[in-house]
């Protein structure tokens, strides 16, 4: 015999085979497209095809909601590791010369010496997400929102890079380095909330994160506290205000002292 | 008649030695991950170890270990040289170079995404790229199987093929066909986006292409196994085969129920429809048939040996076994593991049931029963049992590997019944750090702690197998005669065709996953606004 008399209805293998087969095939597809859709009572369709399609998963364009009206402006930055990948030396250039007004607060170093943060090395990704949320009003500050408005997204990007270009330097007036404390490190599982370093740089970065080290304490204090408080949310899907309102107030002091503390040349470097 | 030695122990060789390293990286996350370690302070080396044993075990082991005892079977069940031994050399080369490619990136902690890819995270291309070196290497072994299969046939037209074989091939082609979906998944969506090509992914779509590897190559790895239990048990303990028309029905029924039902692993994914799931549930439940028809035949063979040793009585055979010989042992273990694992495995595949357990521990302790468990200690078994034909050496110690069987199978007893416990208590999988210290999960730490000790277990058991191995290679010569496969009570001597053939069930396979996949993968295909955008591991 040969495969010629295999594919033949001649043959009881390939009659039973195929028989069996498509009998199940179609038992198994009426239940599932039609018996079972029809046995959810909390479920209409509006006929048989309708239940199928939907069994089947057809994409269904959902009825036309509104988006519910938010009382603040949220962030509509949308951010992906590609965002400001590679700047040209002359967007450098550019920032350079645009960043000379931030230097009063921000240090013409990129390193402050009042509690404003530090910018020198800072992930550029950070510096344009925050610029574009000052500029939106999604977050706001007596000093930063007035030079934020009247930025263009070009000059936005320009500053970005310039600082992300800047050489990481110690902070002004460093204490001694702290040990870890345990917020930091493990975070805290059954509070849902990550070790810090998981996305700040430390361990691993998450796009739009900042790295810490050598920030303000005064600074980062305030920022966990206004997360906490929902004073500030910029934070996309709540991300930081979910993990400051789990964290208690001896752990808010505990890591922004933490990271104070530390050089900023243990951050993870940027590719 | 087993000519090629060196192309098979070098298979062998690379399999156990690869094993041996994810084995210990296995132990050491099982170790940092309970109370018992002191934690890292980074998860990320937690998973830079998960993606290299799950690479290592999932992909580049069995994936050897079926390559090797293939070439085996073909020359020694069809009497015949291998041909095509050059391109045999090419593909083991391409799984040397394809592991070596991607193990670097996994070292270098840029491919820190799992076995299974997850995407819209995406690692270092070469880690990709390596693993498609590694299943291009075995789609060599596929066609050699196919073509010795065919010289085979033209030298012996209309003959039956030997058991082993036949079986061997439908695995052969169950990998073949199991493998397009992550091959798909890779070079039309995950490498181009690796390559910088592109920044967005459809990640739904991803996990239903993964999804159409991901459960049959569980039958691929099952599949040396099962040939185990078939040709080389019954023959090893004095038995025969109680049907080898029921041995074929079974492997074909594998190549027809093991491809289309992967969807089972997407019942809480929200990309696919209801109805699809329910098919692909309810063809899982098909799976039962070969599965039981193999219980029920391996156990009468091993009864027909008994009762040929003079057992007697309903189950006074039982005690007539050979319990010294490591095969009955590996085989009764094998059994037990494969019960439990079987009976957890009814849970995985209920549709409501699964979401009890979805993503937990459970999963992983289960899969290490079934596969750890189970499969691999039937690898041990097969090597045990060609070692002698392959070196020409004897493999004295059977104490030793008495030993080592039984304590594979109390450790991985040990490791994963607990594990299946917490799982069930909710505790989450892939996690790199538990906080035993808070209440509300400290009663799980003495589970994890014994999980961990039976990892141990099994990493002094896995020393012990490579130990034996290495030490049969300068043991005595001796001539092992022949390499015989077990007969039949009634040795067939035609077959039907359909039953000595694949391409039937082949047939069947192919358009079952067409009827099961073919809507889903068009629909996400084709439908836009569906794709995210990439996470790329390590950049910021
Ligand atoms: C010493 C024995 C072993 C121990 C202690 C061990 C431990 C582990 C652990 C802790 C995980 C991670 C589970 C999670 O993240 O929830 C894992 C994953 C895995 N193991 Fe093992 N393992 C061992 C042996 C094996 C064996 C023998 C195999 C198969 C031959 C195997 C295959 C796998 C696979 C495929 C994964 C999945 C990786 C993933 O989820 O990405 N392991 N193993
Ligand atoms: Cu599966």
């Amino acid at each position: 015999m040969s495969t010629r008399d295999l594919f033949t209805l001649r043959n009881t293998h390939f009659r039973i085979g195929v028989g069996i087969t498509a009998a199940i095939l179609i038992v198994t597809a009426i239940a599932g497209f039609i018996v079972l859709p029809f046995a959810q009572p909390w479920v209409q369709f509006a006929n048989v095809w309708d239940a199928i399609c939907s069994a089947a998963g057809v994409t269904q364009r959902a009825p036309d909601v509104t988006a519910p009206q938010q009382a603040k402006r949220l962030s509509e930055v949308v951010l992906t590791s590609n965002t400001l990948s590679r700047p040209s030396q002359e967007a450098i250039g550019r920032g350079a010369t645009l960043a000379q007004r931030c230097a009063i607060c921000h240090g013409p170093t990129g390193v402050s010496r009042a509690d404003s943060p530090n910018l020198a090395g800072q992930y550029a990704a950070v510096i344009y997400k925050q610029l574009h949320d000052f500029r939106s009003g999604a977050r706001s500050n007596a000093v930063m929102s007035p030079f934020a408005v009247n930025l263009t997204d070009q000059e936005i990007a320009d500053l970005s890079n310039y600082y992300a270009y800047l050489p990481r330097l110690p902070a002004y007036h460093p204490t001694p380095q702290l040990p870890k404390p345990n917020i930091v490190i493990y975070g805290a599982p059954m509070r849902g909330i990550a070790p810090c370093g998981a996305c700040h740089g430390s361990l691993d970065n998450k796009t739009g994160s900042p790295w810490l080290e050598g920030q303000s304490e005064a600074y980062m204090k305030a920022q966990l506290q206004a997360f906490a408080t929902s004073e500030r949310r910029n934070d996309i899907s709540q991300q930081m205000r979910n993990i400051a309102r789990a964290m208690t107030a001896q752990e808010i002091e505990a890591a922004a002292a933490y990271y104070a503390s530390q050089p900023p040349d243990v951050v993870k470097a940027v590719d | 008649m087993l000519v090629n030695r060196k192309l098979i122990l070098a298979h062998f060789w690379l399999a156990f030695a690869v094993f041996g390293v994810a084995l210990t990286l296995g132990a050491w996350q099982m170790f940092i991950r309970s109370p018992i370690g002191t934690w890292l302070s980074n998860p990320e080396l937690y998973y830079r170890s998960l993606t290299a044993h799950g690479t290592v075990m999932g992909y580049v082991f069995p994936t050897l270990v079926a390559m090797g005892f293939g070439y085996a079977i073909s020359e020694a069940a069809l009497q015949q040289r291998l041909v095509g031994v050059r391109w045999a050399w090419a593909g083991f080369w391409l799984i040397v170079a394809g592991s070596i490619m991607a193990v670097i990136p996994i070292a270098l902690g840029r491919a820190s995404v799992l076995y299974t890819f997850y995407p819209p995270l995406i690692g270092n291309v070469f880690y990709y790229l390596g693993v498609v070196l590694v299943v291009v290497g075995s789609w060599i072994w596929v066609a050699l199987m196919s073509v010795n299969l065919r010289v085979w046939r033209k030298a012996n037209p209309g003959a039956p093929v030997p058991l082993a074989m036949f079986a061997n091939v439908a695995g052969s082609y169950l990998w073949a066909w199991t493998a397009v979906g992550a091959a798909l998944e890779l070079l039309l969506q995950i490498i181009p986006v690796a390559a910088g090509l592109k920044a967005t992914i459809d990640a739904g779509l991803a996990r239903v292409f993964f999804s159409w590897t991901l459960h049959a190559i569980v039958y691929f790895w099952l599949m040396p196994t099962y040939i185990a239990y078939y040709t080389i048990v019954p023959r090893a303990i004095g038995g025969r085969i109680y049907s080898d028309s029921m041995a074929r029905i079974s492997f074909i029924l594998f190549l027809v129920v093991a491809m289309p039902i992967g969807m089972h692993h997407t019942f809480a994914d929200p990309q696919v429809g209801a109805g699809f799931k329910f098919i692909h549930s309810a063809f899982t439940a098909l799976v039962a048939l070969p599965t039981l028809l193999t219980v029920f035949t391996i156990c009468a063979s091993v009864e027909i040996a008994a009762r040929l040793r003079g057992g007697r009585g309903m189950f006074g055979w039982i005690s007539a076994l050979p319990w010294d010989n490591p095969m009955m042992l590996a085989l009764a273990f094998s059994f037990v593991m494969l019960g439990f694992g079987g009976a957890g495995g009814l849970i995985n595949m209920s549709y409501q049931l699964d979401a009890s357990i979805h993503n937990t521990q459970w999963i992983t302790g289960h899969f290490h029963l079934i596969f750890g468990g189970a499969i691999v200690i039937m690898y041990f078994a097969i090597a045990y049992d060609l070692w002698p034909h392959l070196t020409g050496r004897e493999l004295i110690d059977v104490r030793l590997i008495r030993t080592q069987l039984w304590l594979w199978f109390v450790g991985m007893i040990v490791t994963t019944f607990p594990w299946h416990w917490v799982g069930i208590l909710g505790m989450p999988r892939r996690m790199a750090y538990f906080d035993f210290g808070d209440p509300a999960i400290a009663p799980q730490a003495l589970s994890v702690i014994l999980s961990a000790i039976g990892g141990f277990i099994l990493l002094a058991s896995g020393i012990m197998f490579i130990v034996i191995l290495a030490r049969g290679m300068r043991a005595p010569q001796i001539d092992a005669g022949p390499y015989r496969f077990a007969l039949a009570v009634h040795q067939p001597k035609t077959v039907p065709v359909a039953l000595n053939t694949h391409a039937l069930w082949v047939a069947l396979m192919i358009g079952l996953t067409l009827t099961n996949y073919g809507y889903p993968i068009l629909n996400l295909a084709l439908s836009s606004g569906t794709s995210v955008p990439a996470v790329y591991v390590g950049a910021q």
